[in-house]
Order: C-alpha cells, then structure tokens, then sequence
C-alpha cells in the first residue's frame, strides 16, 4: 500500500517527496525480501526440527536397552511386566523383506506398464490408462488396507489353509499395488526423456521396435528408471495404515505366512497405549529414529540417481 | 508437436517380422506378450478395486450416512462430523502452508543469490517429502501436541500436515515461477518497479495456475493421509463446535481415512468402512480431474 501512495508521489512531485517515497518503497522492498528469506529458512528449519527431535526422543531408550541388544535382539515383548525385551531386529528384516518382496513384484509390472504406456500403446488406450494410474496413485492408503484385509486375507487363508490369512505375504501384496503408480510414471518419464535419435539409429540398424526399446530405450533411460525403483523402496518402507491392517502386527521373526509387525506398524500399533514417559514409549521413538536413518539413506540414494539423471 | 511430427515421419520403418530369425522371433513374442500382460493387469487392477469399492460400498450410502452423526439412540450411521473434520484440515493447513511455500518459492527463484543456500533448501525440501508420515506423526504429537501444548487436536494436526505438505507447494510453485518468462520481469524492473512490485504485479498473476496445481495436490495429500491425524487429531467421530474460537483451537476428531481405518479396525463394521471408501474415492477422482484441467490450462499458456 505505501508503495502505491509512493509511485503517485513520484509522479507528481517529483522535487520534495522523492526521498521519502524511495525510502518507504526500499522499506517495503526490504521487508517483503525478509519475509520471503524467513519462508526459504523454514523448510530447513522443518527438517533440523524433526532430526533433532527424533535424535532426543530416540536415544535414551536405545541407551538404556543398549544399541547392540536393541538393534540385533531377536525378541519384542514390549507389554510384558516381568520380563520385557526390546529387540528391534524382527522389525528391521519384516521391513527389508517386505520392502524388497513388494519391488520384486511390484518392479517388473511397473516398468513393462511404463514401456507400454511411453511406446507400444496407441494413443486412445494410453489416454485411459494413464488417468487411471494416476487415480491409483491418489487412492488414500487406508483403503488400499481396507481391500487387502477384505479379499487378500481371506483368500491366503483358504489357499494356503493357514488359521490367520494376516501374513507378511499379504502385506507385501498391498504394497507392490500401492508403489506401482509411482514406478509407472516416473518410468513413463524417463523412457519419454530419451533423445529419438538413439531410437532411430537403432532401428535403422535393423533392430526391431521391442528390441529398440529394451535394448537401446531402456538402458539409456537406466538412471531415471533406478530412481522410480528407490522411490517405490521409500514408500514401500514407509507405508504404515495399509499394512498395520493387513500384516496382523505380531512381533514374529518375518515368514511369508506368519503374522509380522513392520518398523512402522509396530510405532503405529503401540503408540495409542503407551504410556509417556515409559520405555516402552521410548523405545517406539527410537524404532522411529532408526526408520528415519532407513529413509536418510534411501533419499542419498536418490539424489545421486536423479544428479546423474539431470546431467546424463 | 512439430517435433513429434517430425519424427513420426522420419521414423525408419521397422524390419519385417517375417525376416527375422526364430531366436528374434521369440523376443519379439515374448516381450510383447509380457507387455501387454502387465498393462493388463495393472489396467485390470484398478478396474476391480473400483469395482469392488463400489459394489461393497454403494448400498448403504445414503444422504442420511452422509449429513447426520452417528447415533445410538436412533441405531443410525453417519460421517458428518467426519467431512467437517476434513474439510477443516484442509482449510486450515492450505491457511498456513500456502503462504510459507509460495514464500519459499519466490524466495528461491527470484530472490535467493547464494547457490549453496538454494541447494541446502531444496535438499531440505526433497529430504521432507521422503519422511513417512508415521515418522511426521511422531513428531507432530511430540511437538505440537505436547511440547507446545495443542493438545490432541486438529489444529495440531493441521499444523504437523503443514509440515507435511510444504514440500508439494514449494515444488509446484517453483516449477510454475521459472515458466513466466524472463522478459516479463525486465520489463517490469526496467520500468522502475521495485522487485516486490514485479512479483505481485507480473510473476505471481503469470503463476497462479501452478499455485493452484499445488494446492491441489496438497489437498489430495490431506484428505488421504491417516497416520499423522490418527495420532495428532484423535479419533472421535462426533460433531465438532466450530462456532466459536475455543471450538476452532479445540476440536478433537477424525477425518474420513481415520473414521474408514476406525469402522473397519475398531468396530467392525466392514460395509460403512467401504462407504466412507466410496466417498474417498469419489474425492480422488475429483481432484485428479482438477489437477489435469489446471494443467491443461497451464500447457495451453
């Protein structure tokens, strides 16, 4: 507002006021500069604020369990009063299997979507394809849990004729749906992003189109396409309502068929009864702690991919 | 297009299947087979979640299920409390990260000189949207909830999702600022407008379409996260007072993913949990409808 009072002062007199209006105008200039800095600051500040508090509230547990017998203990019984035990091991091999079963499955269908919908696909049945992932992608996770428990569950009950269908392999179902879209279209983007010419050499060269795609499309889009792959592992290993409800959330040593706790399920599963203050709370922060170490590594990751990508 | 045009027709035309030896011949069905198999089934996918969603879920929604609260006198279901609970998120965390990330947003591509500062806030932001929100829902509940003493409310939820979303707006918002021209903005300064000035005038009214993009996209985040509100705004499922200011800082209860994850983890009631899944859906559809028209419109530009 005093800007514009300013600019009319200018105009008319152009002697006098001069002075006065460049200094209100460099005030607001300068004010709105500080803002704005203090708004880039802030996503910095986020993220100190969340490591610092994770580091704080995770530690004194892993101090008094000691970080060996805490990230290597075979044995979580958290709520038992006489004798609990605070190993988060099962966690940590439920995550890495889960994780790993779900890019296993969830890959392969991802990239073969992706080649399709960037190549072979005619444009009307992209155009319905592509939407339709990204409904997939928008879909809240809860209801991704909501159908795994009602149809998944119950279907490897009765095939595999086990008392609980709650198992790892349930879990690792939901989540290879739940990172296909995103495999899908940062892969879609990467094939996109490869020159035409490569393309055209090839099949100038006599290659047919497919062996063009998968043997010359393909590798060239490679960095692109291992970050879809670390992306998807992100997600997989972050993802907690989906499977806290499909996973049946028993600390067990991970089997496809038994009932597993996650590293998320298990800080999701515990957190509304324990107490503040207790160890048992304390160690649920510390689990959060390591998952975030977990996350840190998989973000350096891709960044390398995603630098390599921009440059290559 | 020209570019595509072009190559459509510079396109060397494919060597002849019938020329190709067996063992090519072989890929070639192989991997064809197997493309059209996996967009099968991912196209398959989709088609019977939505089906079954629908199927299960259509039957007992009912205007009643939408715009009353449950009621156990009357025996009756209903959401309201629910979509007001939502519809308060996401007012008030838009409120507040609107103007933090379009903020940031300006600052980094029009302000900000010092390269290692624009690396140090874009990891900064790259490393927030990575982190789970079950890893947002613990500190939300450690600072907001305790340390500052909101309590388990939604406005402690609403600031946790604040946290949550600044990565989307700041993105979006970024990615819209550095399409306005440089043109636009030398001819603002070169006519004697302050920096401030040209932003408000020329660069923000030039970007308004990739704001609106992030805003939806955030929404969309909102209204399917569960994890931080379920520990960070409760799970109660009766109508809030948003009448007055105390109701506003307050209020306590669940959005639709929580009231969804609380009918069928909590009580059971699997046909409810696939109607809330139903409007969820429906929710779903219509921002990733307002999505593409938004970006249709920013394409056109």
């Amino acid at each position: 507002m005093n800007e514009k009072v300013g600019c009319g002062n200018m105009n008319e007199t152009m002697t006098v006021s001069k002075t006065g209006a460049r200094k209100a105008k460099e005030a607001v200039e300068g004010l709105m500069k500080g803002i704005f800095m203090v708004c880039g600051f802030i996503a910095i500040a986020f993220v100190l604020l969340i490591t610092i508090y994770l580091i704080i509230s995770g530690l004194p547990a892993i101090r008094e369990v000691g970080l060996i017998d805490f990230l290597f203990g075979t044995r979580w019984d958290s709520a038992n009063q006489t004798d609990p035990a605070y190993g988060i091991l099962p966690f940590i091999l439920t995550s890495i299997y889960g994780t790993a079963g779900a890019i296993v499955i969830g890959v392969p269908i991802g990239f073969l979507t992706a080649v399709f919908l960037a190549k072979v696909a005619p444009q009307p049945v992209a155009a319905v394809i592509r939407p339709a992932v990204d409904l997939l992608a928008g879909i809240p996770s809860v209801v991704y849990g909501l159908v795994g428990m009602m149809v998944l569950v119950p279907w490897i009950r009765t095939t595999f004729d086990v008392p609980a269908g709650d198992s790892l392999l349930a879990a690792i179902v939901v989540l290879a749906v739940m990172i296909l879209p995103s495999i899908i279209s940062v892969s879609e983007t990467a094939l996109k992003a490869v020159p035409k010419e490569y393309e055209e050499a090839s099949l100038a060269l006599g290659a047919t189109e497919l062996e063009t795609y998968f043997r010359v499309t393909a590798p060239a889009a490679k960095s692109g396409i291992a970050a879809a792959v670390v992306l998807g592992v992100g997600r997989a290993i972050g993802e907690a309502m989906a499977i806290l409800m499909v996973a049946g959330n028993v600390a067990n040593m991970p089997s496809l068929l038994s009932s597993v706790k996650f590293l998320t399920t298990a800080i999701a599963g515990e957190m509304s009864y324990a107490a503040v203050g207790s160890l048992q709370r304390n160690a649920l922060y510390s689990i959060g702690l390591v998952l975030f170490l977990f996350i840190m590594c998989i973000n350096v990751f891709l960044n390398v991919f995603l630098k390599r990508n921009k440059e290559g | 297009m020209t570019k595509v045009m072009n190559t459509m027709v510079a396109k060397p035309t494919a060597v002849k299947y019938s020329k190709l030896s067996t063992q090519r011949k072989a890929y070639e069905w192989v991997m064809r087979s197997l493309l059209y198999l996996a967009a099968a089934l991912t196209t398959l996918l989709l088609l019977f979640l939505m089906g079954y969603i629908l199927v299960q879920g259509l039957p007992n929604l009912s205007w009643e299920f939408l715009t009353t609260q449950e009621s156990v006198l009357k025996g009756t279901y209903g959401i309201l409390p629910a979509i007001q609970n939502t519809v308060y998120v996401v007012v008030v965390t838009l409120l507040v990260v609107l103007p933090l990330g379009v903020g940031a947003a300006i600052y980094l591509t029009e302000y900000a000189t010092n390269h290692k500062l624009v690396t140090a806030i874009e990891f900064a932001t790259e490393t927030l949207s990575g982190i789970p929100s079950i890893l947002y829902a613990l500190v939300g509940m450690l600072v907001f909830c305790q340390v500052l003493g909101l309590g388990t409310t939604l406005l402690a939820g609403s600031m946790t999702l604040v946290i949550m979303t600044l990565p989307t707006i700041i993105r979006t918002t970024q990615e819209s600022l550095k399409t306005v021209p440089q043109g636009y903005r030398e001819g603002a300064l070169g006519l004697g407008a302050g920096k401030w000035h040209m932003i408000r005038t020329i660069v923000l009214p030039n970007s308004i379409d990739g704001i609106v993009t992030g805003c939806i996209l955030a929404i969309g985040r909102i209204v399917g996260e569960s994890a931080v509100l379920m520990f960070t705004a409760g799970m109660s499922h009766t109508l809030q007072d948003f009448g007055s200011l105390e109701g506003l800082l307050r209020s306590s209860g669940g959005t639709l993913t929580v009231a969804l994850y609380a009918y069928a983890k909590e009580s059971a009631k699997f046909d409810l949990a696939f109607s809330v899944a139903v409007v969820l859906l429906v929710i779903t559809f219509c921002i990733n409808l307002a999505a593409k028209l938004v970006g249709q419109k920013l394409r056109k530009k």
